[in-house]
């Protein structure tokens, strides 16, 4: 029932734009299995429980971190020196280590022998621990699930962004009784740059709210609620990306959070977070999402608001088979690649409609079985919320028409304030009529052959082949330093967060990564078995 | 189009309406619904009440304290149960004195597009316009330098560093004074712009005096900005009591300024030759 075969694209095509893909992202996974980085380090540590804060907010994973860091060095990775402290020591747990670490109280050391041995098999009793944990909270998620019903796709995808916990709690439920399937909770600008992750509950955001292991338990647990309340699971999204991508990834796999913003390229190009750390990181989290099955999110849909919409059409595409093939090579199933696209572009220009309904269509038949992400317009969202209403409408019906999984619902103050209750029940209705309305229509949609959207989407997908043979003869670095994504142009020396970022000396040992790289995530729960919508 | 019943347009009515005078010299105004004069306007809002009849008594008291009369709840939904949505119309019994509203004074340049920005550098400069941007002393608050350098940018505009014809250089935060005119001497930068959020002892403004007279120092043969030095920027949301001569500096930027009223003012503050529009 999937709308699939409508553009008749040439098979051979697509085979040869997912091997130029393939071809393009492997340096880079050379990379990423050949580094580490601060924060994949802390991630081995919170997965190991290792959770709190100073009392100026300072994480005790950055504590002990920075300490091994200091004296032994990151490149042999943290887990020999961490656990031959304390095997050795007076310290009870992770916690007492570092408080002790951050006074300067312990001498940390690569051990070697029978201390090397006891060492790494404490750390791994510590990392099984982590990812049987996160096993558990899948497990737990398909019970849920199978206990209160999955909703039927397009899922809803609806944000909130008050800054309190607190208040996001009832805005959120208020969503999920108003037909929300997606929540999303906007994250405080700027916590991307932040090289730790805040610690419990908070109040106070600039435009979101922070992401922190407590938030999401809260927000979680209230959306668990609402789900059985509704009979409707109610799923439940942040953002792992930033420079604290691999230690959000795991919060939420232990939290159970169900959806993760988490693009290959975002950071670099709109961030200006140095590319080697984001790929690094990504690798690392990517891992933990597949094992947590959580549905990850991309974010094509931020090209389409710096470059033009139509011109830069084949870049979205591109980044879409390169997040395909670093997610797949992560563990990622096809079920859990949650690819983004937009509706982004100018409304003035001759059948711009008909062209969003071609770069739609085309998406959904190279990605026949991903749960794809289809944002609304934001840039040709101009205040005037009348005729916005009324662009968001024709988005609904493109995403209606073309099958598309996930939709953001569009606002029609976009830009203007973040949304009031008010905005997003319009919003709502303006979905539900068009849902309702159009039904199966995706059905009936089958554009002509060698008509207008079927030439215009084998025109993108030549241009993607076009681009990714520049990439591959060029190296995805480069192509990235020469501002081929977004415009912006991010050199593989600059950014944030290179500092953070070590070459694996021989014998590096991170036993979160040896379960991660050793174990099918998938074996033992199964595939998830959400069904791609028609 | 056929005119809805009790239109004041009917047929007839215009030979004996001639207007009192010509628009652009009224004085007093109201809002315009399809007559003039009839100060028609039409509102939203949402009450924490559950719908019904009381919520409607609520949302007329409300439109009368606005000062609308006679008004009509035309739409009224409830959103789950503890809150209404209504859609008011009415008359406002409000009148504008429209000569006694002096005309703004405008930005003194033209608002500017990425590509007219990025034109007038091209034509005028012949070369990239370089800046750096930075948060100085123990400001650690990188969000309101972001919002103007990164791509990302803020309010729906993308930052400085998506004008193909400037060349930004972001330092980021906690960056020393010395540092910062280091770089802006390394790489002859045409602007500095400076970011600075904490306010606690008016560290903001110290430190801004402290920035700039390190610049003025560091260029003792300057003859204004550009011609001799880099222009100085200071952005931050404290800064509405000074003036940029008390600083030492070229120019203030205060709260939800955006990436295109920068890009603007470096155009029109180091393209002096450029058009404006």
């Amino acid at each position: 029932m999937t709308p699939q075969r409508k553009l008749d694209l040439d098979p051979a095509v697509v085979g040869r734009a997912r091997r130029l893909a393939a071809r393009a992202a492997e340096p880079i996974i050379e990379m990423a299995r050949t580094h580490t980085t601060v924060s994949v380090e802390r991630a081995l540590l919170r997965l190991a429980g290792l959770a709190g804060a100073d009392s100026d907010g300072r994480p005790w994973a950055n504590h002990l971190a920075d300490a091994v860091r200091d004296q032994v060095g990151l490149e042999h990775g943290v887990a020999l020196p961490v656990w031959d402290a304390l095997v050795n020591g007076p310290h009870g747990s992770l916690v007492e280590l570092a408080e002790a670490a951050a006074r300067g109280r312990v001498s940390f050391r690569l051990p070697a022998g029978t201390d090397e041995a006891n060492a790494r098999e404490a750390a791994r009793r510590a990392a099984r621990a982590g990812i049987t944990a996160i096993d558990r909270r899948r497990a737990e998620r398909d019970r849920v699930l199978a206990e209160v019903g999955d909703p039927a796709q397009p899922w809803i995808y609806l944000i909130v962004a008050t800054g309190d916990i607190y208040e996001d709690i009832p805005q959120a439920q208020a969503a999920a009784r108003e037909g929300a399937d997606v929540v999303a909770v906007i994250r405080s600008t700027g916590q991307s740059l932040l090289d730790f992750v805040p610690e419990g509950a908070t109040r106070e955001g600039y435009a979101g709210t922070y992401a922190t292991q407590e938030n999401f338990r809260l927000m979680r647990s209230a959306l668990d609620d609402v789900s059985r309340e509704l009979g409707r699971y109610v799923r439940l999204t942040n953002y792992a990306s930033g420079l604290c991508m691999p230690e959000i990834a795991t919060l939420a796999g232990l939290e159970r959070l169900d959806m993760m913003l988490n693009d290959c390229m975002y950071g670099i190009i709109f961030r200006d977070i140095n590319p080697r750390r984001t790929f690094i990181d990504q690798r690392f989290s990517r891992q933990i999402h597949a094992r947590a099955g959580i549905v990850i999110n991309t974010g094509e849909d931020n090209y389409l608001t710096t470059a033009d919409a139509v011109d830069a059409a084949h870049t979205v595409i591109v980044s879409q088979l390169l997040n395909e093939r670093f997610g797949h090579e992560a563990g990622l199933a096809d079920a859990q690649l949650g690819l983004g696209h937009a509706f982004e572009i100018n409304p003035a220009i001759p059948e711009s409609f008909r062209l969003e309904l071609a770069h739609a269509q085309l998406v959904r038949e190279l990605f026949p079985d991903a749960p794809l992400k289809y944002m609304p317009p934001t840039k040709h969202m101009t205040g005037n919320i009348f005729a916005g209403y009324l662009l968001d409408a024709f988005f609904n019906l493109a995403g209606v028409m073309t099958g598309q999984s996930i939709i953001l619902i569009g606002m029609m103050t976009e830009g203007i304030h973040t949304p009031w209750l008010s905005d997003r029940d319009l919003a709502l209705e303006n979905v539900r009529y068009v849902r309702d309305a159009c039904g199966g229509l995706a059905d009936d949609f089958v554009p002509r052959p060698g008509g207008f959207v079927a030439q215009r989407a084998r025109q993108v997908l030549s241009e993607s082949i076009d681009l990714l043979e520049e990439i591959c003869d060029d190296g995805l670095l480069n192509a990235i330093a020469d501002g081929t994504f977004g415009i912006t142009r991010r050199p593989a020396d600059r950014g944030k967060g290179l500092d953070g970022v070590a070459e694996r000396a021989d014998g590096y040992f991170n036993p979160a990564i040896e379960i991660l790289d050793a174990e099918d995530p998938h074996a033992r729960h199964g595939v998830p078995t959400e069904e791609v919508p028609a | 189009m056929t005119p809805p019943p009790g239109s004041t347009h009917s047929a007839g009515s215009t030979d004996t309406q001639a207007p009192a005078e010509p628009a652009d010299t009224r004085q007093v105004i109201r809002p315009y619904g399809d007559t003039t004069g009839d100060g028609m306007v039409q509102v939203s809002f949402t009450l924490p009440v559950p719908a019904g009849k009381r919520a409607d008594a609520a949302a007329l008291q409300l439109a009368g304290k606005m000062g609308l009369d006679p008004a009509s709840v035309v739409h009224a939904k409830p959103m789950g149960p503890d809150f209404t949505f209504f859609i008011v119309y009415g008359r406002v019994n409000h009148l504008i004195d429209y000569a006694s509203i002096p005309v703004p004074e405008g930005r003194e340049y033209p608002l500017l597009s990425a590509g007219e920005v990025n034109l007038a550098i091209r034509a005028t400069l012949g070369r990239r316009l370089v800046i750096v941007g930075a948060c100085i002393g123990t400001d650690a608050h990188t969000v309101g330098i972001d919002a103007i350098l990164n791509v990302k940018g803020f309010a729906g505009e993308k930052g400085l560093e998506y004008y193909r014809e400037i060349q930004v250089v972001n330092m980021g935060a906690q960056v020393t004074v010395e540092e910062l005119v280091e770089r802006a001497k390394a790489e002859n930068v045409d602007a500095v712009l400076v970011s600075q959020v904490v306010t606690q002892r008016n560290a903001h403004l110290h430190n801004t005096k402290q920035m700039a007279g390190a610049f003025h120092a560091e260029y003792p043969t300057a003859v204004a900005a550009g011609m001799g030095r880099p222009l100085l920027v200071v952005g931050g949301p404290r800064f509405d009591t000074v003036t940029p001569e008390d600083l030492g500096v070229d120019r203030i930027f205060g709260k939800g300024t955006t990436p295109a009223e920068v890009a603007s003012y470096l155009v029109h503050a180091l393209l002096p030759g450029e058009a404006t529009q």
